[in-house]
């Protein structure tokens, strides 16, 4: 994936004019075939996980991404190498979209050795400093400090990196995240937080929880700019993601993306979502859905029939079955394993 | 006539420095004037008469150094009662300005709380220059030679730069390093000590100070939920080298809120080291140790050693190893278990203990995780007996761990049950007679050291 974005950006260069947000926007084949490919990833992948959850395969918590993958996807094509990604526990999506190997995602999810945490993770807590991945936090708005910290780093060495800190609703109403707000305009830090609003922290709808509900205004008290994103379209989500970049970058500080999204799912594999009717999931489903949106664009375009559609849709099915697999038959970590990683040994 | 006497700035404060006299002999005052300033190594005041009157004497010279608490300072003609002056107070802290410096009477500032003995220890510093600094230096000391040696390591936390430290710990370091390494945060402890720890992810290390671990209470999610524990969850791929430091459990007179010792909270939790060391000696070499360890360090200091002075090497890279422990006075007749300021308290104990044909050894754990068993386990065999003392509550706490395991580990060499010298099982009461029967004491020690060798 990373040569991918070298290679894209490679073209842009190529064609300076492409630099305008409008003309981005419109997308050109590989770009929207490589979103598609990889929102698709997402959401086979998920689905795949609740399947490998029904039976067993997979403990405690499990947080479904399906609905949000143009989020990740948008925002992963407006960074640049070396820019650092951290959210909270709903992350499978986000660590597919860094680049991260689906097998050793789905592994951490079974609880094997082969897994990103060698499976002393699980579902909600996998990292991968390769891919400038920081977790895979279970604690509801912590990463959002975290971030900020990890920001505080960037501008510490002044190697122009961008932390991009992901939250939710729900996270939205942590006093930390006002804490962290107030740090990162103060001093200038080079974050972005991006606010996947999918209506609903767990069951409690935005409206029973948020006296403001428009959550980019959340800013507005510590001068940080923000702006509301159709998160159902990559494209724009890509775009904003660009120019919020382009001013933490910049040295002018913190930036705020509203994502408009919606989960497809409950909030995790044991929330039967009785909060919401089948109306309400169905409609999105059918006039929103992003990966449905680009699917039309490249039809649209010009840019795929059917067949070639149909022979990603066939790629990625096998990417996912071979994780699955993988994930099925590696073994449980040995049990030397439970004593490992507790400290970091001290060189002597 | 009135004595007009030396004020204190703060609830711990025994001597200040008399600065300036804004009056002469012979000048009339009112109530409320300036007369002089006060200076300690934390803060500074104004003196304000609080009777009318001329002034009749000066009773310690301008510029003078160490003039204890409540000693005359001037002379005051005219018939009003004894009452020192209302200090014009800014407070040094949060944590002061919760106690109560404006006192209206005349009061032992020292209130429950022992002098402490600085104890040299020739044997380990053989062939070392050594001098005499307070560990509030050494703390310092410590900080400025690691960030020297290190530009990764750098400090966060309230009033460390421009304050120069609520406690004056990180004196002169914003002018050494700048403010990009001495940074002032809002107060905000769940928000910069997350900050930090995210920052520490990203390969810097740094020093997070808790103006007191009281108020780290509202940052405990991070210390234990992210830096303690994301080593393990990832697999071993995400570090976070940081110390989060600060004074810990009662200083004098501030209550319940602002007294409690939180060794056996961070003591519990694995990922997490706890240091919690007792003279400058330790406080400066412990204090290296953990800003170089590349695990999250829990550094426990005590506000009412700050001011002590103890021996300290000298013109060496002075660093104490984490995870050992230090016998610090010899004896076979019982073993006294403790650490931090409570340590201070069993060599005063076993003084008394020696009077009366105990020899007592006391072991200064120095370390709480993880814990040098093997040092207490060994005195233990020698004396057969062992009393623990620590500053925190009794439940769960250090000293049931320290004898658990001696149970485990050496029952059949105990001549006696163990006891546990603790807090009382209350919040910390404000009232000093009540503070004073809180707390551990001398006499609390002697008490169970006599119970335990059957005297």
């Amino acid at each position: 994936m990373a040569r991918e974005q070298t290679g894209e950006a490679g073209r842009r260069k190529a064609n300076a004019a492409a630099a305008k947000p409008d003309m981005v926007a419109a997308g050109g084949s590989d770009e929207l075939l490589k979103y598609y490919r990889d929102m698709l990833l997402i959401r086979r992948f998920e689905e795949r996980a609740g399947q490998l959850y029904g039976m067993g395969l997979i403990g405690g918590f499990c947080h479904l991404y399906i609905g949000q993958e143009a989020i990740a996807v948008g925002v992963q094509a407006a960074q640049k190498p070396g820019d650092q990604v951290i959210t909270g526990y709903r992350e499978h999506g986000h660590m597919l979209a860094c680049g991260m190997d689906p097998k050793e995602v789905m592994a951490e999810l079974t609880g094997r050795a082969s897994g990103s945490s060698r499976g002393k993770g699980g579902s909600m807590h996998m990292f991968s400093t390769e891919a400038g991945f920081y977790g895979g936090h279970g604690i509801v708005g912590a990463q959002v400090s975290l971030g900020t910290g990890i920001a505080f780093a960037n501008r510490y060495r002044n190697d122009k990196k961008v932390c991009f800190t992901y939250f939710g609703d729900g996270a939205a109403n942590q006093g930390q995240v006002y804490e962290s707000f107030n740090m990162a305009e103060l001093w200038d830090l080079p974050v972005v937080y991006v606010i996947e609003n999918n209506q609903y922290a767990m069951g409690t709808s935005i409206d029973r929880s948020s006296a403001e509900t428009h959550l980019y205004k959340r800013g507005a008290s510590f001068r940080i700019p923000g702006e509301e994103v159709d998160g159902m379209d990559v494209l724009a989500v890509k775009a904003a993601a660009e120019k919020a970049a382009e001013h933490a970058r910049s040295g002018k500080g913190p930036y705020i993306l509203e994502m408009k999204t919606y989960r497809y799912r409950g909030h995790s594999m044991s929330d039967p979502a009785k909060y919401r009717t089948r109306d309400e999931v169905d409609e999105v489903r059918k006039t929103r859905d992003p990966i449905d949106h680009i699917e039309e664009l490249l039809e649209k375009k010009g840019f795929a029939d059917e067949a070639a559609l149909k022979a990603i849709d066939a790629q990625v099915k096998r990417i996912v079955a071979d994780a699955a697999e993988f994930a099925r038959t590696s073994p449980e970590p040995d049990p030397s394993e439970l004593y490992t990683d507790v400290y970091t040994e001290v060189a002597v | 006539m009135t004595d007009v006497l030396m004020p204190a700035l703060s609830p711990t404060m025994e001597e200040g420095t008399l600065a300036k006299w804004h009056v002469k002999v012979g000048d009339a005052v009112k109530s409320g004037d300036v007369i002089a300033e006060i200076e300690t190594d934390k803060a500074t005041m104004e003196v304000e008469a609080v009777d009318e009157g001329r002034i009749e004497a000066l009773l310690v010279p301008e510029g003078t150094q160490d003039v204890k608490v409540n000693t005359p300072i001037a002379r005051l003609s005219g018939e009003t009662s004894v009452t020192p002056p209302t200090p014009n107070f800014e407070p040094a802290s949060r944590a002061e300005a919760s106690g109560d410096p404006r006192r209206s009477t005349p009061a032992p500032v020292a209130g429950p709380v022992a002098v402490c003995l600085p104890v040299a220890d020739p044997e380990l510093y053989a062939g070392v220059n050594l001098v005499k600094i307070t560990v509030r230096d050494a703390l310092r000391d410590a900080m400025a030679e690691e960030m020297r040696h290190d530009p990764d390591v750098f400090l966060m936390g309230e009033e460390v730069a421009q304050y120069q430290g609520a406690y004056k710990v990180s004196r002169d370091l914003l002018q050494e390093f700048g403010d990009k390494r001495v940074v002032d945060t809002p107060i905000t402890e769940y928000g910069f000590a997350g900050l930090g720890t995210g920052a520490a992810m990203a390969g810097l290390k740094p020093i997070v100070e808790f103006m007191t671990f009281n108020f780290a209470m509202q940052a405990i999610d991070h210390i234990i939920n992210s830096a303690a524990k994301t080593l393990y969850m990832s697999g071993g791929q995400i570090r976070a080298s940081i110390v989060f430091r600060g004074p810990n459990g009662a200083a004098s007179r501030v209550g319940a809120q602002h007294s409690q010792d939180y060794a056996s909270w961070y003591g519990h939790v694995p990922g997490l080291k706890v240091l919690a060391p007792y003279d400058a000696a330790d406080a400066k070499g412990l204090l290296k140790a953990a800003i170089r360890d590349p695990n999250p360090v829990v550094f426990l200091e005590h506000e009412m050693l700050y001011g002590t002075e103890f021996d300290v090497p000298e013109g060496i890279d002075w660093v104490v190893p984490i995870g050992k422990a230090k016998v610090r006075r010899e004896g076979t007749g019982v073993t006294l278990v403790s650490y931090s300021r409570m340590v201070g308290l069993c060599l005063q104990a076993a003084e008394k203990l020696a009077e009366e044909g105990i020899e007592a050894e006391v072991v200064d754990l120095r370390t709480l995780r993880p814990m040098d068993i093997a040092t207490v386990v060994a005195s233990v065999k020698k004396t057969n007996r062992l009393v623990t003392v620590e500053e925190g509550w009794g439940p769960m706490g250090v000293g049931a761990e320290v004898c658990a395991r001696v149970v485990e580990l050496a029952f059949d060499y105990l001549d006696a049950p163990p006891m546990r010298v603790h807090q009382e099982d209350v919040p910390l009461p404000y009232a000093a007679n009540l503070e004073l029967l809180s707390l551990p004491s001398i006499e609390k020690i002697v008490k169970a050291a006599k119970i335990v060798s059957y005297k």
